[in-house]
Order: C-alpha cells, then sequence, then structure tokens
C-alpha cells in the first residue's frame, strides 16, 4: 500500500511538473504564436475575408436593398423599390456616399456609375411617380438586369469576385455563365503563372544539381570559395539583380554587343520585355535556394557509397542513377519546391523584363489593390493564388509521404 | 500621484487644443523636382508676401490617402495638388470643399477645363509622341497616324501598359478627329477599332509603366517612337543632352488640380494661397524652371517663346490636343484594362 501510494505521489509529482514544464514551454511559444496570429494569420484571414463581403451596396441604399430582398426576380420589382430607390439616392448623394455604391455596382454592370450619378442629379420630386420618372431619366431603370445587378450586390456575403477570379459570372437569373472571351483572362493568367514557375523550378533543378554535387564533393577551404559565388548574388538585393539583367538583355546591351561582335547574328536580338528574360532572369535570382538544399542533403551521404557501388562493377552512371540519385532526392524535392512556391509570388521581374503577355497573377493582385482600388477583386485572386498553391503543395506532401513510407 | 497625473494631462490638453486649433497652412504637392520649383516660384514668395506660414508636405496620391483623413477626422492637410482622377473621385465622394470662386479672381481668370467644382487648375501636362533625332536624321514622324508607319520609320514603338491613352492614339491614328475618340470610345464598336488598329502594331510594340522609362528606351535604341510625358522628354534634352524631338499632334493633355480639403480650418489661408498662385504673374514662374503649362489666361503672355515652345499650354501645341476625359476611365477602367491584358496576352 505504502509503495503504492509513494508511486501514486511520484506519478502526480511527475505529472506536476510536466504540468509546469509543460506551461513554461506553452509560456516562451506564446510570443510566437501571438505574432504569428497577429503578423500573419490575421491580416491574411482579413484580406481573404474582403474578396467575399459585400457591404457598400446594402450601407449606401439600404431602402432598396430591403426592397429588393421581396422581389421575385421576375419581371419589374413594384413600385415601392422606385420609391426606395429615389429615397436612398437623394440620401446617398446628400451624405457624398453614393460613390461607394456606384463602384460596386460599376463592376458588375459597366455603366452603372454614371447610370447612378446621372440619376441621382434629376430625381423626381416628392409627390412623382418614382418609376416613371426613373424610367424617363434612364430607360435602364425598366430593365430587370439593372435591378437584379443591385440585388446581387446585397451582400453581406458575395460570391462575385471569386467568380469573377475564375471568368466565370453570374447572369440576370442568377445562374453561373462563363464570362465573355474578351473579358476572361484569370485563368490564363494562372496557368501561365504556374507555366513560368515550373520551367524556373525545371531551369534551376538542371543548373544547381551539378554545382550542389560539386560543392558537396570539395573540400571544406575550396566549397568556401565557391560558396562565394552562391551566395553573393544571393545577398543582392532581387532589385538590383534584375536590373542588371535589363542592362544585360537590353537592345544595345552586353549580351546583344558580344553577339554582333563576335558576327554570330546580323541585328541585335529581342530579348528584354520577352518570356526568355522573365525566366532567365528569376532563374538566376532563384538558383540559390534550389543549390542550398540539395548541398545540405547532398553532403549528408557518405562518399563511401558511391565506392562501394564502383567496386561491385557499377559505372559511374550507374552508380548515380542508383545510389546518388536516390539518396539526393529529398533535397530534389525541398528545393523544388521552395524555389516554385516563391516563383508563384514573383511581381517585379516580370513586371521590369517582360512584356504585357508576360505579366503573373502578382501583377493583377497589385493592379487592383494599387491602382483601381478594388480590394474584393484583389482578394478574390490572393485567395485563388493561395488555395492552388496549398493545393499543390498537399499534393507534394502526399507523394512525400508516401516515398518515404515506401523507403522505410 | 494621481493630481499631478490629471495636472499633467490638463497642462498637455491645453497645449495641445490651441496648437491643433492654429495649425499653420499645409500645402501637398508631388515633391522632387517639381516642388522644388513650386517652392522657389509659389511657397516663398507666398509667405512673403501675405506674411502667412506654409508647411509643406509631400505625397504620392491616391484617393485612399484622402479618404482616410477625412473620414477618420484627424485629417492635417489644407490644400492638396491632386491628379484629375482623384479630383473627380473626391469631389463625388464629398471630401472636397466646393470653390468659391469669386474669392480667386473669378472662373474667368483660368483656362476653362482648368475649373472644376471642387478645384482649380495646377499644371497641364502631355502625352506626346517622341523619337531620337539623333537616330531619324531625315524627316521625322509627325502624327500618330506616322506612328503606325513602320516602313518609314522602322524599329520598336514604346507605349504606357494599359488601355488608357493607347485606346486613344489607336483611334487617333485611325483617323478619328480628337473630338470624336470618346463618343466613339463609348461604344463596342468603337473600342472594337482601337484594338483592331493596336493589333496592326502588335508585334512591334514594347510597354512602358514609369514615366523615366521612354527616354530610356529612345537613349538606348530600344525603340524607334514612342508615347512618353512631354517633361520627361525635354528634362533629358536639358539634362542629358538628348537631342529627343516631341510631335504635338495629337497630344493628349490632363490637368492636376489644387483642392481644399474638406473642413479645413485654415480656409481663409488656403483661398489667399490658391489666389496668390493663381496671378499669372506667379504662375509665369513655373514653366521656365519645369515644363509644365499653367491656367491663369494671361500667363502665357509673359512666359519667353522658347520656353512656351515646350508646354502643352502653348496655342500651336494645344490646338490638335486632346483632353483625357477621366470620367470616360473612371467608368471603364477595369473593363477595359482586363480586355486590354486578355488583348496582350493573346
Amino acid at each position: 500500500m505504502a509503495e503504492g501510494s509513494a508511486a501514486a505521489g511520484l506519478a502526480h509529482r511527475v505529472r506536476r511538473t510536466g504540468g509546469r514544464r509543460r506551461l513554461a514551454a506553452a509560456l516562451l511559444v506564446m510570443p510566437l504564436f501571438v505574432f504569428l496570429l497577429v503578423g500573419f494569420v490575421g491580416p491574411i484571414a482579413a484580406l481573404l475575408a474582403r474578396g467575399v463581403q459585400d457591404t457598400e451596396v446594402p450601407r449606401v441604399l439600404p431602402r432598396v436593398t430591403a426592397a429588393l430582398a421581396e422581389w421575385d426576380g421576375r419581371g419589374l420589382p413594384d413600385d415601392a423599390a422606385f420609391a426606395a430607390l429615389v429615397e436612398d439616392l437623394r440620401a446617398a448623394r446628400a451624405a457624398g456616399t453614393l460613390a461607394q455604391a456606384a463602384t460596386r455596382l460599376n463592376y458588375d454592370i459597366n455603366g452603372f456609375r454614371t447610370l447612378m450619378f446621372a440619376t441621382a442629379r434629376r430625381l423626381p420630386v416628392p409627390g412623382e411617380d418614382a418609376r416613371a420618372a426613373l424610367i424617363a431619366a434612364d430607360p435602364a431603370w425598366g430593365e430587370r438586369a439593372t435591378w437584379a445587378a443591385i440585388r446581387r450586390a446585397a451582400g453581406p456575403v458575395t460570391d462575385f469576385y471569386l467568380l469573377a477570379a475564375l471568368d466565370l459570372k453570374r447572369d440576370t437569373d442568377g445562374a453561373i455563365v462563363a464570362a465573355p472571351a474578351e473579358q476572361a483572362i484569370f485563368l490564363d493568367v494562372l496557368a501561365r503563372t504556374f507555366g513560368i514557375s515550373a520551367l524556373v523550378t525545371l531551369l534551376c533543378l538542371a543548373a544547381g544539381y551539378p554545382v550542389a554535387a560539386l560543392l558537396a564533393s570539395l573540400e571544406p577551404r575550396r566549397a568556401a570559395v565557391l560558396f562565394a559565388f552562391v551566395l553573393l548574388p544571393f545577398w543582392t538585393s532581387l532589385l538590383v539583380r534584375t536590373a542588371a539583367w535589363v542592362v544585360l538583355l537590353q537592345r544595345e546591351g552586353v549580351v546583344n554587343a558580344a553577339l554582333l561582335g563576335l558576327g554570330l547574328v546580323e541585328a541585335p536580338l529581342q530579348m528584354i520585355f520577352t518570356r526568355f528574360a522573365v525566366v532567365l532572369a528569376m532563374a538566376h535570382i532563384l538558383l540559390p535556394f534550389m543549390i542550398l538544399p540539395l548541398y545540405a542533403v547532398m553532403r549528408a551521404i557518405p562518399p563511401g557509397l558511391g565506392r562501394a557501388a564502383a567496386s561491385l562493377g557499377a559505372p559511374p552512371w550507374l552508380a548515380f542513377l542508383r545510389v546518388t540519385w536516390p539518396l539526393s532526392l529529398p533535397g530534389v524535392a525541398a528545393g523544388s519546391l521552395m524555389v516554385f512556391i516563391q516563383a508563384l509570388g514573383y511581381y517585379i521581374t516580370p513586371a521590369l523584363l517582360g512584356g504585357a503577355s508576360d505579366q503573373m497573377i502578382s501583377w493583377f493582385i497589385a493592379f487592383y489593390a494599387s491602382r483601381t482600388v478594388n480590394w474584393g477583386m484583389a482578394a478574390a485572386l490572393s485567395a485563388l493564388l493561395l488555395v492552388a498553391t496549398a493545393a499543390l503543395y498537399a499534393v507534394y506532401a502526399r507523394l512525400a509521404g508516401e516515398t518515404q513510407a515506401r523507403m522505410a | 500621484m494621481k493630481p499631478l497625473i490629471l495636472a499633467a494631462a490638463l497642462a498637455a490638453a491645453a497645449l495641445a487644443a490651441p496648437a491643433a486649433a492654429a495649425r499653420d497652412l499645409t500645402v501637398v504637392s508631388w515633391g522632387g523636382a517639381y516642388q522644388d520649383a513650386q517652392r522657389a516660384v509659389y511657397f516663398q514668395p507666398f509667405m512673403q508676401a501675405r506674411g502667412i506660414r506654409l508647411l509643406e508636405e509631400t505625397w504620392d496620391g491616391g484617393v485612399g490617402v484622402l479618404r482616410a483623413k477625412i473620414q477618420s477626422g484627424a485629417n492635417n492637410w489644407d490644400v492638396v495638388q491632386v491628379e484629375s482622377e482623384e479630383l473627380l473621385v473626391g469631389c463625388e465622394e464629398g471630401l472636397f470643399e466646393r470653390i468659391d470662386w469669386a474669392r480667386i479672381g473669378g472662373r474667368a481668370a483660368y483656362r476653362e477645363d482648368a475649373a472644376h467644382e471642387c478645384g482649380v487648375g495646377a499644371i497641364y501636362y502631355s502625352f506626346i509622341l517622341a523619337y531620337d533625332r539623333a537616330r531619324i536624321t531625315g524627316e521625322g514622324p509627325r502624327s500618330w497616324a506616322d506612328f503606325w508607319d513602320v516602313q518609314r520609320f522602322p524599329g520598336k514603338r514604346g507605349l504606357r501598359r494599359g488601355p488608357k491613352t493607347n485606346l486613344e492614339i489607336a483611334l487617333m491614328a485611325d483617323g478619328v478627329p480628337a473630338a470624336q475618340v470618346y463618343p466613339m470610345l463609348r461604344t463596342e464598336a468603337g473600342v472594337e477599332r482601337a484594338f483592331r488598329k493596336l493589333d496592326a502594331l502588335r508585334p512591334h510594340l514594347v510597354w512602358w509603366t514609369a514615366g523615366s522609362q521612354p527616354p530610356q528606351l529612345l537613349a538606348s535604341g530600344e525603340v524607334a517612337l514612342t508615347s512618353a510625358y512631354n517633361g520627361r522628354i525635354s528634362a533629358a534634352n536639358r539634362n542629358d543632352g538628348r537631342n529627343f524631338a516631341i510631335v504635338w499632334t495629337n497630344n493628349l493633355y490632363t490637368i492636376d488640380s489644387w483642392v481644399i480639403m474638406k473642413g479645413s480650418p485654415n480656409l481663409a489661408q488656403a483661398y489667399a494661397f490658391l489666389a496668390f498662385v493663381g496671378q499669372p504673374q506667379a504662375q509665369a514662374q513655373l514653366p521656365p524652371r519645369i515644363p509644365y503649362g499653367v491656367p491663369a489666361i494671361g500667363a502665357d503672355a509673359l512666359i519667353p517663346a522658347a520656353v512656351k515652345a515646350e508646354l502643352p499650354t502653348t496655342e500651336a501645341n494645344i490646338a490638335t490636343a486632346l483632353h483625357i476625359d477621366d470620367a470616360f476611365w473612371l467608368e471603364n477602367i477595369d473593363r477595359l484594362t482586363q480586355r486590354f491584358n486578355a488583348w496582350a496576352a493573346r
């Protein structure tokens, strides 16, 4: 019994100290956790929320929003809705808030901005028939599509921006349809973003693998010298390296001057403002992110394994294929993932070196966020990029997990 | 302890309250060489002549900044120089005071397109066709139609990335008179026609984004002809010894305006400032320092002829010009940018 109670007491003490330790550990990680929450999770969640929020129209035009909630969507809304709109427009014009609602509605139907302001300037006097007066002010008020657009923007949440990011929209009846061909662009841009990133990753792998293998095979002092060549550009500003490529690749730049001087070409090649320039510069900038993880993994491969393979009669290519390559695969995977995911978000390099058809999705996010201040669209495109990236990462993690399980 | 804190708080409040009320007139402009010129010809002489203290600030534009200042109730700016789009949006949203023209010399004292209900023009600047005389030595291009003539003027063409200015240029190159450009762009057929015209030039196009790029593209021979801001081309000639030529035919001009922020506590000083910088004698001092046009009637007569030739407001230069229609772009920028990008990616 005594022994048992002593054991129980010990267990209790262990639990208590364990508990205290866990508490201390939790307190120690707390700053990091709070930092992540405040600096990372919070802002991203807030931004993504803007992609589905739809508050401008209900805030600025509350009466007509309420009136349209009871509209069956067939034919035109009743007189109450027309009267409510007149009231809302009058109030919004006086408060100076009309532009917010007009901007939102203009995203959906081009021309809505003018319609709202022109109508607000010609509002019927009290007692006048609101329906007749509005339709007389602009025949658009006699069309179902106009009212359906207001109802679609009635909030508080919307799929408008997310659908637009997928080149889709809702028609007057609320069904999801494809956007017209000359407006459909974001799926192409997304495919282009992934295509450029994949190409850059392949180039980095092709260029980085031999470098990492060489670095891993050298004695440390000579490796350190070579490492400087990898790390110096790595520490140089992205903008400087991009600008350097402009100097190299432009029409009368260093590369063209050399090609002309050697007589290899007769006229200067168009290299800048092309996809070629974007891919080349991005591969150069991201190369260290491929080399470093590859080097770390290759360094850990015992050199004896290669010799063992050779002593068992394997020619060098077979030894590489059967021994070195499989053992370096975790480095290949880590480096490729690092390069690929960074490449997805590239903005400044394509902006400076690419043409109009080489811009990646970040360019469009920046365009909507800072140029037209259409935060909904910027947020929806960000969400598209985030989801696509996360899905890709999930596939990678799944495959990597299976590989490891098989190897174990 | 407590009474001490209370006393300190009271003292701070007592100090802060009058300071906030008696804030100096704060004028906000674009900084750099431009604001240096404004300081010399407007700000310093105004302070000396009127004995009103003036604080300077700079900003980079964006109606969001102005909106935040007004909505937060902590606005510390009085007079701001804004671009035409910000003037339009801010005026609609009630961020600016309505201009009382009687206090600044009357509407008739300014060029007609420089007088807006919420703002008075500060400077004019233009998108023009530019080329390098060092490379095109014979007869140069004379119009946007020549911009499309790749036989006579071989080489790449630079245009600003995005639909704004390019659709207008395309229509004018296609023979549409300046006055008909925006009515036509408001129709689907007009937009279609502009894109078809751009199609013809597609393999020769290079896109620029920043105003500093066109002079560089010309200097490096990257492009033979380009659209550009007139001021940048003149500056390259003056400061870098270039021999760039400007074709003024059908240039596209726009206006920056002074606005007074809504509810400014320095309204009287703000009007005194606008009245001062609205004088033709004061405005005539600006272009010799930086080649922008000025809106006061009578200022042009006081400007030396050599300077005048470089200004968007000179009779010869403005005769065929197109005023960029901000109301049109405000309404159509999202749709046409999307269409432009889809077109450019094909």
